[in-house]
């Protein structure tokens, strides 16, 4: 399994001063000081040891509730769901839990960078649809059933997405649905950045009919809160699956820590007005970074979800990565190369503007100026 | 309106461009919205918030708790310009409770504001008494944190 495509860039980056950095994958709001506080109060009274391996049952119970009332799904807090050490967590024993060796789960190129390699993990096979800007970095239905075989297990999804922003409304993911019918495949969906989304509703994989048994919902905390330090997810599935991922978190991670538990049924429970606030901020970041992008000729299409943009470069004639590379050395401004996330990401850049507008223009400054001095003959 | 008007609370330098590009609101419709709010007081005045303990060039601050006896037809409105016409009085708010206004003033030394609050504030006809406490210390204030913003403690680069 090749390293994480950054390891380079980070070294680099940490050892210059005054870059900016678009380079990240989380938050700069801090957590929402009411979560925080709960938190130090449930540790000032005592509450530092393990939990019951499926997760605290308050935060089980809260959290039903919470699908419940968000989705109208229904899940069994004792028997189908399992609090987990973040998405990351759900992933790995997702995939350990539901593949033999050799099995084939199928999911998007360009994909987050966990999506791979928790299959390959699992000594599964990953299957990769290559997907592009002209379709908005949408996952089609017929390219996913063109390469399912006898092998195939499981469709991966995770949208919003990272690293396109990406967005699928409910009727694009019926599509999928479908297909995992009529094939008799399970799908896992990483619904991590369900919450960020702009200017159209947050779907949910699992509410289209008949697919609440055949999916696996990972979610969390890390995006939506500002939680990504504490370490704390879910997975929502069927009993069995559920059974099966937590035999493997019992043995291998225990139990998501506590605090970072107490921390999300203070979220679960009264933190939707700070996180909707985030989400107000992060939108009209969007909309400056979008235009901003497109004015300076990286053309990027509208992404309606996560706090990523994933403009083209091509009217600089660089790769991928001469663009990031260079663009960090020339103008200090760190982002992340498309190909970091798959070959699909070829001809783009990940920016993030999860950072202060300040440092989006100022980024978008440099940008500007680097892009006048690379643009291809 | 209200969205405009809440990013020029936060920053006063964001331009008419920049909002409209912000909220998606045409640019001819934030410019319009913010030229009226302007003449109408709405917008009150642009100003830059300063640390002055920075540059150690510090004012004396103190809130005064101040009882006053309402008067016939005008309640508390008129001792209260009275006061708040002052320059010294920085800001002056109606309150309920055990005492009628709470007034912020400022002074280059306590003695400053000692002399303000006895020969200029009590003495108003109306006033019935005062009580002040000095400001020993600025932790946040309308909604900004003073102390200086600790470094961003994210990696530089994370997928
Ligand atoms: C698509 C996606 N899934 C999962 C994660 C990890 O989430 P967690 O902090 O819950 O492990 C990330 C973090 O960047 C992500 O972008």
């Amino acid at each position: 399994m090749p390293p994480s495509g950054i390891r380079k860039y980070f070294d680099l980056i940490i050892s210059m001063e005054g870059v900016i950095s678009l380079g990240v994958g989380e938050p700069d709001f801090a957590t929402p000081w009411h979560i925080t506080e709960a938190a130090i109060h449930t540790l000032e009274r005592g509450y530092t040891m393990y939990t019951s391996n499926s997760g605290m049952l308050e935060l089980r119970q809260e959290l039903a509730r919470y699908l419940k009332r968000t989705f109208d799904l229904e899940y069994d807090p004792d028997t189908e769901l399992l609090i987990t050490n973040g998405v990351s967590e759900g992933l790995d024993l997702a995939m350990r839990a539901i593949l033999d060796p050799g099995d084939e789960v199928i999911m998007s190129d360009p994909a987050y960078v966990a999506y791979p390699a928790s299959v390959m993990l699992a000594d599964g096979v990953p299957v990769q649809v290559p997907t592009d800007c002209h379709n908005a970095f949408k996952l089609p239905a017929p390219d996913v059933e063109a390469r399912i075989t006898g092998r195939t297990k499981a469709i991966l999804i995770g949208y919003p997405a990272n690293p396109t922003g990406a967005t699928m409304a409910m009727p694009e993911l019926a599509e999928i649905a479908d297909v995992a019918k009529r094939h008799n495949l399970l799908v896992i969906s990483d619904e991590i950045y369900n919450l960020l989304v702009y200017g159209t509703q947050p779907a949910c994989f699992a509410c289209l009919p008949g697919m609440q048994e055949r999916t696996v919902l990972l979610g969390g905390f890390s995006k939506a809160y500002a939680m990504t330090g504490w370490r704390v997810g879910y997975a929502a599935g069927s009993a069995e699956i559920i059974a099966a991922m937590t035999k493997i978190h019992q043995y291998t991670a225990l139990c998501s820590p506590i605090m970072g538990q107490m921390a999300a049924i203070e979220a679960l429970r009264s933190g939707e007005p700070e996180a909707m606030r985030m989400i107000e901020e992060y939108d009209r970041r969007r909309r400056v970074i979008l235009k901003g992008l497109n004015d300076i000729g990286l053309d990027c299409f509208e992404p309606r979800g996560a706090f990523y943009v994933f403009p083209s470069i091509r009217s600089t004639g660089l790769s991928s990565e001469q663009f990031a590379e260079r663009l960090l050395m020339e103008e200090k401004v760190a982002v992340v190369h498309g190909t970091a996330f798959g070959p699909s990401g070829e001809g783009h850049i990940r920016c993030c503007y999860a950072t202060s507008m300040e440092n989006i223009e100022e980024a978008l400054t440099r940008m500007a100026r680097f892009v006048q001095r690379h643009r291809a003959p | 309106m209200k969205e405009i008007l809440e990013i020029l609370e936060n920053d006063a330098r964001a331009t008419p461009e920049r909002i409209s590009t912000m909220t998606g609101i045409p640019l001819a419709d934030v410019k319009k919205t913010i030229s009226e709010a302007e003449k109408n007081h709405t917008i009150v005045k642009y100003k830059a918030m300063i640390n002055w303990h920075k540059v150690g060039d510090e004012q004396v601050w103190a809130v005064i708790e101040v009882r006053i006896q309402p008067q016939r037809n005008v309640g508390f409105d008129a001792i209260a310009e009275r006061i708040y016409r002052f320059p010294e009085v920085r800001s002056a708010y109606l309150v309920s409770g055990t005492y009628d206004l709470a007034v912020f003033v400022s002074g280059r030394t306590m003695q400053d504001v000692a002399a303000f609050v006895s020969q200029r504030l009590a003495p108003i006809e109306g006033v019935q008494g005062t009580t002040t406490h000095f400001l020993l210390k600025r932790y946040k204030e309308d909604g900004e944190i003073m102390e200086v913003k600790e470094e961003n403690k994210r990696l530089p680069l994370t997928m």
